[in-house]
Parts: C-alpha cells; sequence; structure tokens
C-alpha cells in the first residue's frame, strides 16, 4: 500500500516513511502541502497521513483538496496538540475519522492506517 | 487614556497561554522526531537480528539528529523559561535588543505558520528602558501579530531597536500593506490599555511601511 506522509518536520517524515518502508509499505513524503499536492497530480497514493499545523496551507484544508483529486484517498491526521481530544472539533468538521497525537506509536499508526484502508 | 488592569490582565492571560500552547507544540514535534529516531534505531537493531548487517552510517546519522533535536529543544526552552519570568517583576530595567530577540524566540512559530521570516537589526544593542517586561511583551506581540498581516512580498518582518530624544524606540519594519491608523491599527483594547501600563505610544507609518513603539524613560 502507497502511503504520503506530510509534515513540515521534514527529520520526523523521512524517519517515519523508513520506518514504515521497513513494515512494507511503500512510503514516500512531503513537507508543505504545495509539495504533497504536486506529488499527487504524478502519483496515487492509498493513504495520506496529515499533520495538521503546517505553514500556510494546514493539514486539514490540505486534505479537502486532496480528496478533490483523488476521492477514494484516506487520511489520518497527526497533531502536537495535548490530547487527541483538543483537536476533534477541527477534524470533525473536515469529515477526519482517525487523529493521532505526536509523538507517533508506529504500532497505533499502522493499525489505524489498516483500519481506514478497510473502511 | 487609562489603564484597565482587569483588561490587561485578561489579556495577559490570553498571551500567555497562546504563547505557551506553540511553546508545547514545538516541544512535540522536538519529542516526535527524537521518537521516529529511537524507534529507528530499535527497528535495525531487530532487524540486525535476524541476520540483516547494521550500517554504521545510519545510526550515526540518527545519533546526529537526536542530538540536534536536543540542541533545539534546549533552544525552545531556554526561551520559554526567559518567557516565564518575564513576569516576576513589574519595573525592571529591560535591554531592548533582549526584548525582541526574546519576542522572535516566542513568535517564530507563528511567523513560520504564515510562511514569514523575523529578522532582528542588532546596530543598536545597548538602548534599555525600566519598565514591566510581560506587559511590554504583550504589546510587541500586539504589534508583531500586525506586523505580520501587513508584510510585503519578501515575507519579512525586520525588528529594531533604538534610542530616541526622550525615549527609546521599537520598529516593525518591511510592512509594504500597512495602513496608517490609530495605536498602529491594533484593537483598540486591550492595547490602549496596555499603552497607558507602559506609558507607550504605538503608531503606524504607512510611508515607510512601519509600527513604531516609543517608551519615555529609555537610556542608551
Amino acid at each position: 500500500m502507497k502511503v504520503l506522509l506530510v509534515d513540515d518536520e521534514k527529520e520526523l517524515v523521512t524517519t517515519l516513511a523508513e520506518r514504515l518502508s521497513l513494515r512494507g509499505w511503500e512510503a514516500q513524503w512531503a513537507t508543505s502541502a504545495e509539495e504533497a499536492l504536486d506529488r499527487l497530480k504524478s502519483e496515487a497514493f492509498d493513504i495520506a497521513v496529515l499533520d495538521v499545523k503546517m505553514p500556510r496551507v494546514d493539514g486539514l484544508l490540505l486534505k479537502k483538496k486532496m480528496q478533490a483529486m483523488c476521492p477514494a484517498m484516506k487520511f489520518i491526521f497527526v497533531t502536537g496538540h495535548g490530547s487527541s481530544q483538543d483537536f476533534q472539533t477541527g477534524a470533525s468538521e473536515v469529515g477526519a475519522d482517525y487523529y493521532l497525537v505526536k509523538p507517533l506509536n508506529i504500532d497505533t499508526l499502522t493499525a489505524k492506517m489498516n483500519e481506514a484502508l478497510r473502511r | 487614556m487609562t489603564t484597565d488592569s482587569g483588561l490587561v490582565g485578561r489579556a495577559g492571560l490570553q498571551f500567555y497561554g497562546k504563547m505557551c500552547a506553540s511553546i508545547s507544540h514545538d516541544i512535540k514535534n522536538v519529542l516526535a522526531v527524537i521518537n521516529e529516531n529511537a524507534g529507528l534505531v530499535e527497528d535495525l537493531c531487530f532487524a540486525a537480528e535476524r541476520g540483516k548487517p547494521l550500517d554504521p552510517l545510519r545510526l550515526k546519522r540518527a545519533a546526529a539528529d537526536v542530538k540536534a533535536q536536543i540542541r533545539r529543544g534546549d533552544e525552545i526552552i531556554s526561551g520559554m523559561n526567559r518567557f516565564a519570568h518575564s513576569v516576576d517583576s513589574d519595573s525592571v530595567q529591560v535591554n531592548l535588543l533582549e526584548i525582541i530577540d526574546l519576542l522572535a524566540a516566542i513568535s517564530v512559530r507563528f511567523a513560520a505558520m504564515r510562511g514569514l521570516t523575523l529578522q532582528i537589526d542588532r546596530s543598536e544593542s545597548g538602548a534599555t528602558v525600566t519598565t514591566s517586561p510581560f506587559l511590554l511583551l504583550n504589546l510587541l506581540w500586539l504589534c508583531l501579530e500586525q506586523a505580520m498581516e501587513a508584510s510585503g512580498p519578501d515575507r519579512k518582518v525586520a525588528l529594531a531597536a533604538e534610542r530616541i530624544s526622550g525615549g527609546v524606540c521599537l520598529r516593525f519594519r518591511g510592512l509594504e500593506g500597512l495602513k496608517a491608523a490609530p495605536l498602529g491599527g491594533l484593537s483598540a483594547e486591550p492595547a490602549a490599555s496596555l499603552c497607558c501600563a507602559l506609558s507607550a505610544e504605538v503608531r503606524a507609518d504607512a510611508q515607510t511601511g512601519e509600527i513604531l513603539v516609543q517608551l519615555a524613560g529609555g537610556r542608551g
């Protein structure tokens, strides 16, 4: 399965991509919304993992744009909020079913990715 | 103008909360990167136990990333500590270059979210004023928010401190979208009460693209 990781923390997405690759995922990354949208023009992904707070275009708006390009794509949000509950109001507005709090537990992340893809 | 102490207190608490939330986000990002690097080392060790050779260069890179994040975290927490101590005294001698350094340190994430960079002009390092550092930071933050809205196409806001006749002045420069307005375009409150409490005057100069904060009684 092909996953696109989007976060302005480059060291985070590159390392996470490497770890997901070791687990059999085809993982790619982008460090901005603009880069993610560019990538989506030439490649298809099954799922995206998006940081909520990013410069210029945040994760919630990025999800809307990506979904308009790839309606079947699934999304998981990650946030630096204190708890996932703090983030739920904003997330529910864009129909985000899955959100995780940083720092991530990779087993939880992959479980949520599999769950989202099964839906 | 009069000082509404309740209003200044509420505004101060909102400012403090906003900054703490932003700083905690930054710290979360630092921890997230360290966490992924620690996880990667675990993954590589796990693979090595199953016969895949360990790549020492990859391990060194992970260690270097962790060290870099620890340095970054230390800078963030040092800024947070200086900010927390800004409430210690209501009247203390404040070095203006240090105060704009601190403002930039705690605001850098807000600027980055807008795709902006903050530049500090260090040519005037000796200007001081006796004031409340926290209230001054709060007023300067309101000015910076306004300045970030009015920044030009180069996406930079420059901050400078200088001595002027009878006081000191802080400038936010490079604001091509600035419009002349009372209080530099800031909301009347809490800016007016903060100005009154600090004996400060804020004005916007649309021609030069600057917001100026003048404080009486400064020293060079």
